[in-house]
């Protein structure tokens, strides 16, 4: 037995889907698109299962998350519906409810957050609500873990028993005539492609395209659809999508009206407009922003990340000791002893070694979410990102994006609108990660000792610049058309709660241990090879003879237009595709200089000071390494678009690295 | 007038919802219906978006889309 549960966003979803399954879920996608798939068992239930549906409001076809739902429920898979709905908003929430209703499926209703509603002294009769909607409604908390038992006990039965909805007319007059006459029309096809009636023709009087390919009705039929819904707008005076909203929040303005007795704002919602006017105030919010973005890039990357990171990284050179130690007694051939240490232990290990830092930051951003604080940024930074074709939402991503390109990657999970979602992830590797430090700090020591920290400053701004013209130029051609529209709630401000919290971090976690041990552990042996075969497949003794530095010698002349045309700074730029500041590690050693910091005297027999500049904004802007690229791999969905993501983000630094040293040589640098 | 032109604290009930696609029917899907009473309750730091209260919750949207909407004020007493 399948649910479906469902419901608006902020209604507290999440929260009851981790009291009916416990630990007993996982996360897939739903086919080809990147909406995630939460499945699990519900727990004391015989071993009903329940899936976790987008929050939508609406099943309209505009959205991919409105579409997935849609698909999903038409789709056969679920036996019942479990509708959410957030009494402390019901009117709104009940929106989606009443064109659940039309799929004519088993469905309850859980009315969410009945202690809020009764703290502040308001009162919901359940069974005038569900006399209205026919169908059962269970009032819970979920936070509180309150009625879910008897929840699941009423959706069982509701399946059980097979109780349909007993009634879904919500509609008179006009509206009411239009709905019936096309429904007897369509009847037959309906029928056929097993789509509820009723649905089905309320959809065709909306005027759902989808609606009418899905149910490939012919031309006769289209006009039919047309001419009913003229006559229902020439007679309405209004047309059909704001007719058949009207119809639906009339119907629940009736419903509200002898049910819901609600004397003010629940206390949440007093507290929350208190809030807000300190965290959007008109001059202190920005600062409080930057001021919360900086206390959790200071406690992620500083404070409690660094100290996890360290004692991370102890552990993995204890395992990795470990390993060798047994290598050695098990006399394994030295090559594979070679492979498997320097080669995995150490990629893997390296890679791995981001692992708290992901977690830390994961741990403050599902506060700032489940708080109802992202939304209040969306909602004070929105102005700012519009101009470049994206929305608020964009600008957390953005900022960790200095922190780590893994981890924001990872954030843009949760924008609501997949353009918004793609265009970050495009434009969120331009922000100069933190590994790309140590890259700079030794150019700017050896080209520029005086300067330093004005050419880190310059760097870090070239990149939001580029990211702001890239977002400009993405706007007019690939992202053209109508963004998803920023209309968006705020929900009112909200503990939250250490299980989400918790589960959250655990699922980013895994999702980065996975990487690490599929495309990473890959990437490491594939690079290993490469840095210790000569190009006749026997070991190297002098890094200038391996595989690796027969392609720098190839692909070198690439660069010779930047300045940098030498085969050692190709090969440092492939070897920090694992992990930036290796190209540092890699030029040391190619230079035969032992430590990065010896770099700083020999630097010039490479660069000139222009090619070094050149150089460095190369390494700001090409593509990022290869834990980012497998979440841009992961979030996007797709290996192709991964790909060309890359190879767009190193064309750009090429042109800016191109522009950069052919401007400097004319100006006579 | 439009929503757009209300100052804030200002109420008002809507009378035409215009715009088109997906706009159109987020508004409408979020309760920006006919004859629906609104509150202006603030505006973005930098002017834009607005804050509105319809329905018993708020809702935030660009001042462009807000002019798509016609209203009518309430006066002060009509509250």
């Amino acid at each position: 037995m399948t649910f479906a549960l469902i419901g608006n966003q902020n209604c507290g979803k999440t929260t009851l889907f981790n009291q009916l399954t416990g630990s007993n879920q996982h996360v897939g996608n739903f086919p080809g698109v990147t909406v995630d798939k939460k499945e699990g068992t519900i727990k004391n239930s015989g071993g009903a299962v329940v899936v976790d549906l987008p929050g939508i409001y609406s099943i309209s076809p505009y959205t991919m998350e409105e579409i997935v739902t849609r698909d999903y429920l038409l789709g056969g898979e679920p036996d019942g519906i479990i509708n959410i709905v957030d009494a402390t908003n019901i009117e709104r929430n009940l929106y989606l409810t009443l064109q659940l209703l039309e799929l004519e499926m088993p469905m309850v209703v859980a009315l969410n957050m009945m202690d809020e509603v009764a703290g502040s002294g308001g009162s919901i009769d359940i069974q005038k609500i569900s006399a209205g909607l026919g169908v059962p409604v269970v009032p819970i908390s979920a936070s509180k873990n309150e009625g879910v038992a008897e929840l699941v006990t009423v959706a069982l039965r509701t399946v059980q028993n097979n109780e349909r909805p007993k009634h879904h007319d919500f509609c008179k007059g006009e509206v009411h005539r239009a709905i019936h006459s096309l429904a007897h029309m369509i009847e037959d096809h309906a029928e056929e492609k097993k789509i509820p009636l009723r649905f089905a023709a309320t959809k065709l009087v909306e005027g759902d395209e989808a609606m009418m390919d899905k149910l490939e009705i012919n031309q006769n039929e289209r006009e039919i659809v047309q001419h009913v819904a003229d006559e229902m707008e020439a007679a309405l005076g209004t047309d059909r999508e704001a007719a058949l909203a009207d119809m639906r929040y009339s119907y629940i303005e009736q419903i509200c009206a002898g049910a819901v007795h609600k004397p003010g704002d629940t206390a949440e919602q007093l507290r929350s407009v208190q809030i807000d006017r300190i965290l959007t105030h008109k001059v202190f919010s920005i600062p409080i922003f930057l001021g919360i973005m900086l206390l959790v890039f200071w406690l992620t990357f500083g404070v409690v990340g660094s100290t996890l990171s360290d004692l991370f990284a102890a552990g993995i050179s204890l395992v990795t000791n470990l390993a060798d130690e047994a290598l050695t007694r098990l006399d394994v051939a030295p090559m594979l002893h070679a492979l498997i240490i320097d080669g995995i232990f150490a990629g893997v290990g390296s890679v791995l070694g981001f692992m708290p830092t992901i977690v830390t930051l994961f741990f403050f951003l599902s506060i700032l979410e489940d708080s109802g604080y992202m939304a209040r940024v969306a909602f004070v930074m929105d102005k700012l990102l519009r101009k470049i074709g994206l929305s608020g939402r964009s600008f957390v991503p953005m900022v960790i994006g200095f922190g780590c390109s893994v981890p924001a990657i990872m954030a843009s999970r949760t924008l609501s609108s997949e353009r918004d979602r793609k265009m970050t992830i495009l434009l969120t590797p331009f922000m100069s990660c933190s590994a790309k430090l140590p890259i700079y700090s030794v150019f700017t020591a050896a080209f520029f000792p005086e300067h330093g920290a004005l050419v880190m400053m310059a760097l870090y701004v070239t990149g939001m610049v580029v990211a702001i013209l890239v977002g400009l130029l993405l706007k007019g051609t690939i992202f053209k058309g109508n963004p998803i529209p920023f209309v968006m709630e705020l929900p009112a401000y909200r503990l939250p709660s250490a299980q989400n919290v918790l589960r959250h971090m655990w699922e980013k976690a895994k999702d980065f241990v996975v990487k690490a041990f599929t495309i990473i552990f890959v990437a490491t042996i594939i690079v290993w090879v490469l840095q210790n075969f000569s190009t006749h497949l026997s070991i190297v003794t002098d890094s200038s003879d391996s595989i690796l530095a027969a392609i720098g010698q190839v692909i070198a002349p690439v660069f010779a237009p930047l300045g940098f045309g030498d085969w050692r700074a190709a090969t440092a730029l492939i070897t920090g595709l694992m992990a930036k500041e290796t190209v540092v590690s890699t030029l040391a050693v190619l230079m035969n200089v032992g430590e990065p910091a010896m770099l700083v005297p020999v630097l010039s027999q490479l660069f000139t000071p222009l090619a070094a500049v050149s150089f460095l904004v190369f390494t700001l802007l090409y593509m990022p390494c290869v834990a980012a690229m497998a979440a841009v791999r992961r979030e996007l969905g797709s290996l192709r678009g991964a790909a060309a993501a890359m190879a767009f983000q190193t064309s750009v630094a090429w042109v800016a690295a191109f522009l950069v040293y052919q401007v400097g040589m004319l100006l006579g640098f | 007038m439009t929503l757009s032109e209300l100052k804030i604290g200002e109420s008002a009930v809507v009378t035409a919802v215009g715009g088109e696609g997906i706009l159109r029917r987020r508004l409408l899907d979020m309760g920006i219906t006919p004859k629906t009473k609104l509150m202006v309750r603030k505006m973005a730091p930098l002017g834009d978006p607005i804050e509105i209260r319809i329905r018993g919750y708020e809702l935030t949207l660009r001042k462009e889309d807000a002019a798509k909407i016609t209203v009518e004020k309430l006066s002060e007493s009509g509250k």
